[in-house]
């Protein structure tokens, strides 16, 4: 189990490097010069040098890299051009209001999406199964940020129930009405998710011989369906989730910007439009590296509740 | 003579019961019917919209929905409507061309991965894990950023973030195929390996390929309108639905219209996709087929 463990450790560094690599490609894809990308076409020469030179753009290419995977390894994820703080702080200063939002929507979506899977799975072919796929059908196929611009809409714009714009506050009351929103949008989107994974593994297990057998053997069809059934079913839903981490992220970015929240949607629009490609490449890099950590902490879940995963191989 | 040989060891090919599948799901029909009147609005588009899309008439800036105006005028006077449907040639080129682009290069990569395995399959794979570990949005924002946002840009960075779940797809049931009897069969009749993967492994693999890429159309539509909301899209004054929203949304307070009509188109394009992508996908999954 151990040697499970660190193995499955170990290969996430490949998978760390080709990620620095892919990166390092994507930042030198812009056309032209970065320097005159970030500064524009009336910098004056001196300072698109200075600035060529605190890049590192004026060594040669294999230089470069080397320079950047050393200083990722090392955990200097650069620098914004813009504030001066580094991407870490950066990302400190906002991770917070993201991390807070994407747990209540997880909150939401489980709370939901798990037992609407389940009543789908167990009244298969019947209205509550269709009414529940059509809902998770319609709810994936909202963009997060259409969704959320239609709830802005209707509950902060006509209804006046919630404030249009979500700010932090110090009182606890308004700092939920105004996490409600933002967590909802996001929390139904992860809601018609949860539900669809959460019903075709219901339908996965049920079709199991031991269902059967556990049916025969007169066990009540509550307990069936929640301790035989649902207890093998969670198990491809944990990991199913967690793989979906990483559209969270995006979608998360996506409504924090429709709700004018701070956190990282904000951060990396802000350094869309400044330009600050260092602050953009450290935050590609901080979210790769997290999403890349979710996925193996995943697999490890994975591996501890399901014992017919061999750690041997 | 060899020919028919290895027919007769082929397995047979799925579409009659997938056909017959798809007709008796009414579900899939709405999405046929939803997705072809969206088809035919963005060919159609100059001859349908009332106006031109980028007119610009202070007189009717941001005038509500009216008979004159169905959809309502937007902050320039343009006219939603004529908007609307010119964006539907947008979005729906972009997502047809970046799945395109994705499922060649994808399925490719996937079948020449399975096929050759070893080393070469371990470094295919080994980046297609990478790919999939940057959230869609992100890689296709860094993309998009990086080489600037045009047509031809955001169909690359779509593209891109897309190519990854093909060449899943397509892998695994290329070396499910290279051990069957008629693929064996192709070898030792000394059949090259590249036709091997196009006349009988191709064709066999080729209905999982076509739910992925419907479903991952929806994805890509999705995606484009986000970037585009985020600043990232086709420049204006084109209009895309995305953009649409984005400027819209200066004036949410005053014009709903603006930010309600282009979301119902998204809404509806990726809906019709995805009802299309999960039809096809129970058509083609014997364990749901007969359920219906």
């Amino acid at each position: 189990m151990i040697g499970y463990v660190i193995r499955r450790l170990l290969l996430a560094i490949p998978t760390l490097l080709a990620m620095l690599t892919m990166v390092f490609i994507l930042v030198r894809l812009v056309p032209g010069d970065a320097a005159v990308a970030m500064l524009g076409d009336r910098a004056s020469a001196q300072t698109l040098q200075n600035l060529r030179a605190q890049l590192g753009l004026d060594q040669p290419i294999p230089v470069q890299y080397v320079r950047f995977v050393t200083d990722m390894l090392s955990g200097d994820f650069g620098r914004s051009m813009t504030s001066g703080r580094t991407v870490l702080e950066e990302v400190a200063l906002v991770l917070p209001y993201t991390l807070e939002l994407a747990l209540a929507a997880m909150l939401i979506g489980t709370l939901l999406g798990i037992p609407l899977g389940v009543v789908a799975a167990v009244r298969r072919n019947r209205w509550p199964d269709y009414v529940s796929r059509i809902l998770s059908l319609v709810g994936l196929s909202f963009p997060g940020f259409v969704s959320g611009i239609l709830m802005l809409l209707a509950f902060a714009v006509w209804l006046q129930w919630l404030p249009v714009m979500s700010r932090a506050s110090t009182d606890p009351l308004s700092h939920l009405r105004s996490l409600a929103l933002p967590a909802l949008n996001l929390g139904l989107i992860m809601t018609a998710y949860i539900a669809r994974v959460t019903r075709s593994s219901m339908l996965d297990v049920m079709g199991e011989d031991y269902i059967r057998t556990a049916r025969a053997k007169g066990v009540k069809p509550r307990k069936l369906i929640m301790r035989h059934a649902l207890g093998n079913a969670l198990i491809p839903i944990v990991t199913v989730v967690g793989l979906y981490f990483g559209t969270l992220i995006g979608n998360s970015v996506l409504t924090e910007i429709v709700f004018t929240r701070p956190g990282l949607g904000k951060l990396i629009l802000g350094a869309l439009q400044s330009r600050d490609y260092t602050l953009l490449q450290g935050l590609m890099v901080v979210f790769a590296t997290f999403v890349i950590l979710v996925n193996t902490a995943t697999d490890l879940i994975y591996a501890l509740v399901d014992p017919r995963v061999s750690y041997a191989q | 003579m060899t020919d028919f040989a290895i027919s007769q060891s082929m397995p047979a090919r799925q579409s009659s019961p997938v056909l017959r599948a798809l007709r008796r799901n009414r579900f899939a029909w709405i999405g046929i019917g939803l997705l072809a009147l969206i088809v035919l609005v963005a060919i159609f588009a100059p001859v349908i919209a009332p106006y031109d899309p980028l007119k610009q008439n202070i007189l009717h800036r941001l005038s509500p929905p009216s008979s004159d105006f169905w959809f309502g005028t937007d902050s320039y006077g343009r006219d939603v409507l004529s908007r609307l449907l010119y964006g539907a040639r947008i979005s729906l080129s972009i997502g047809f061309l970046s799945v395109l682009i994705a499922m060649v290069v994808g399925s490719a990569l996937g079948i020449l991965a399975g096929y050759i395995g070893g080393v070469f399959d371990q470094i295919v794979m080994g980046i297609v894990d990478v790919m999939l570990s940057f959230p869609t949005l992100l890689l296709g924002l860094m993309v998009a950023a990086m080489l600037g946002a045009s047509f031809e840009n955001l169909i690359i960075a779509i593209a891109i973030t897309e190519t990854a779940p093909f060449a899943r797809v397509a892998r695994a049931p290329t070396i499910a195929m290279k051990r069957r009897d008629f693929v064996e069969a192709g070898r030792s009749l000394g059949y090259t390996p590249l036709h091997i993967m196009r006349v009988h492994i191709l064709p066999n693999i080729l209905s999982d390929i076509v739910v992925v890429a419907s479903l991952w159309m929806a994805s890509a539509i999705r995606t484009e309108a986000s970037l585009a909301f985020i600043g990232l899209g086709v420049l204006p004054p084109t209009a895309t639905w995305g953009g649409m929203i984005r400027e819209g949304f200066d004036n949410i307070l005053s014009a709903w219209w603006l930010v309600v009509f282009p979301s119902l188109a998204i809404l509806l394009t990726v809906l019709a996709l995805n009802i299309l992508g999960d039809a096809l996908r129970d058509a083609i999954d014997p364990k749901t087929r007969s359920q219906g």
